[in-house]
């Protein structure tokens, strides 16, 4: 019997998502892939898969899925995310760790706080043929992914893997910084002569918040307008993941991962690729502030990134296997009321 | 010609030649794009020729930075005056009504009559210019002055796959159905754009396209015979 996660509900938008289908932008084919990067990556990390390793993102609203595999193990990194496993004697399972789950465990991804995405991933991912590459969904054009759109109610998503072993569990040491207050760093131009010095200033000094018009393709934002200084159509150039265009109506759009790979509007300033994730996360309904960096400080800052993850992934907790008491995560789970007061 | 390079954030940067839809532009954007490309400069990871420029996109870990444009611009030197081979593809067009819903409302805009622009539109050779828009879609041109309009005031939600279409002075095909806002001028039966061919664009930035035109009846055919997967498009090496 071929290893299965059934979708009892399908969550908002569920989709297949890896590194990214990297090669085809001049095609047209934007790279795909997650919103949030260093999410993805830690939960592959927790769950033993590698850094690119295809998983589900989960936009605002988690699934319920169930278990058509002898076991599985998964683990959610997202926001405040928790797994409900079970209905009547419920076991939660915060963000953050590896759980090893058995054929029949029905289990919820639940509230995502503060965070826009969460990642879902399972040992040996979902059994899914890359396309052109990659296993990333591409839902606008229908490509890649599990039949190329989000999963639906009564999806069996097949596995890599039938059984997984019991062993150790991993847990973040500490929670991903959401850095929901951070500035958003950007490195000015494509176009930067297309705007005055006043819409520079404005972009840099004012509060942008994320309108509801938020999906994979972009970001529309709201605050003071920013105006051009030779009009707002260009021949159409290339752009990138964070680039932020400005229409007509001067209201600056984040490209973001479902980017159209060309475009006619010009683009004021760029997200630098270390807080495309920041972006990612963050809500309709939130402020973002701009602050200008150059490229040498924005290469630094990846490299920086970079090595935290790396030594978030080094410094994973063991928690005990399933079926031992481990009272740091029942303490964590909330699970035992009164275990902090007993054991002191 | 005056070359700009426009840092894209950390992960690219945009080699700009020009700022206008022009041949020549065109052919120095394609010549750096197939020199890049064969250059296989580190941390390069993939390049997006467009009408003026060419975006170079790289992994900001693994890219030596301080030293790509230096390498660029090298390039650029020693690409200047050569030729590059390219494709010249025969594509099958039918400009019947059924197919052509714009084409009585072109002539009516332009003064031409049906059949003279179905004749600009099909003894002229095209350039593509670029795939962008959505995913195989080709900008191609220059069409004749006299086709030249501007964008329907009323995109349609849903054009068909393999609609020809016309605005300014581009022609393309939407490759898969999709929403639009050019004038449909007629329908291709062959397949541009599909996700299971290793290249998963038939054209690419620097062919050359001729519309040959068919019947209804042809069309049908082709197009059962593209369903069945046994027609191949005309083509023909050409050094451009």
């Amino acid at each position: 019997m071929t290893p299965e996660i059934e979708v009892i509900a399908p969550g908002l938008h569920t989709t297949v998502q890896d590194a990214g289908r990297i090669g085809f932008q001049d095609v047209g084919l934007p790279a795909s892939g997650p919103l949030d990067r260093v999410s993805l990556r830690l939960a592959n990390a927790l769950v033993g898969n590698p850094p690119g390793a295809p998983a589900l993102e989960m936009l605002l609203q988690g699934p319920t899925l169930a278990v058509l595999a002898d076991s599985v193990r998964i683990a959610l990194v997202g926001g405040d995310a928790d797994i409900a496993i079970g209905f009547d004697r419920m076991r939660v399972v915060p963000a953050g760790r590896s759980v090893r789950l058995v054929r029949g465990d029905v289990f919820r991804v639940r509230g995502f706080g503060d965070s826009v995405c969460a990642y879902l991933a399972i040992e040996g991912g979902p059994d899914i043929s890359p396309l052109l590459g990659s296993a990333s969904t591409y839902v606008r054009s229908g490509i890649g992914g599990f039949h190329g759109r989000a999963l639906r109610s009564g999806d069996r998503v097949p596995l890599a893997l039938a059984t997984v072993d019991v062993r150790d569990e991993h847990a973040l040491s500490r929670p991903v910084e959401l850095a929901l207050e951070q500035p958003v760093r950007v490195v000015l131009g494509p176009q930067r002569d297309y705007f005055t010095d006043d819409a520079v200033a404005t972009l840099l000094s004012s509060d942008y918040v994320i309108s509801n018009q938020a999906d994979r393709m972009g970001y529309r934002l709201e605050g003071p307008a920013l105006a051009h200084a030779k009009g707002y159509n260009i021949v159409s150039d290339g752009t990138v993941v964070g680039a932020i265009q400005v229409p007509g109506s001067g209201q600056p759009i984040i490209l973001m991962v479902d980017n159209q790979t060309t475009g006619g509007y010009p683009k004021i300033a760029t997200v630098i690729s270390a807080d495309i994730p920041v972006v990612g996360r963050r809500k309709p309904g939130r402020a973002i502030r701009f602050v200008a960096v150059d490229v040498p400080a924005a290469l630094r800052l990846r490299g920086e990134q970079e090595a935290a993850i790396r030594r978030d992934i080094e410094n994973f907790r063991r928690v005990a296997k399933t079926g031992e008491i481990d009272l740091a995560a029942l303490y964590t789970e909330n699970l035992v009321s009164g275990v902090a007061s007993a054991l002191d | 010609m005056t070359v700009r390079f426009l840092p894209c954030g950390d992960t690219a940067v945009t080699v700009e030649f020009g700022d206008r839809i022009d041949r020549v532009v065109s052919e120095a954007v394609l010549r750096l794009n197939a020199f890049v490309r064969a250059a296989n400069l580190p941390g390069v990871v993939e390049t997006v020729p467009t009408f003026r420029s060419l975006t170079v996109h790289y992994d900001p870990l693994a890219a030596d930075t301080a030293s790509l444009i230096p390498e660029i611009e090298k390039l650029i030197d020693h690409g200047r005056g050569e030729a590059k081979p390219s494709k010249l593809w025969r594509v099958p067009a039918c400009y019947a009504t059924s197919h052509a819903p714009d084409l009585a409302d072109v002539a009516h805009r332009t003064g031409l009559a049906a059949d003279e622009i179905v004749r600009l539109h099909s003894t002229t050779s095209f350039h593509i210019y670029m795939l962008g828009f959505a995913p195989g879609y080709p900008y191609m041109g220059d069409l004749p002055d006299a086709m030249a309009l501007p964008r329907r005031t009323d995109p349609r939600t849903r054009v068909p796959a393999g609609s020809i279409a016309i605005a300014g002075a581009m022609t393309a095909v939407y490759p898969v159905e999709s929403p639009g806002g050019w004038h449909l001028i007629g329908a291709t039966p062959i397949r541009l754009f599909d996700p299971r061919w290793p290249r998963p664009a038939l054209f690419n930035p620097g062919d050359a396209v001729r519309f040959e035109p068919i019947s209804e009846r042809e069309f049908d055919a082709i197009r059962a015979a593209v369903a069945a997967d046994t027609y191949r498009v005309a083509c023909e090496s050409v050094t451009g």
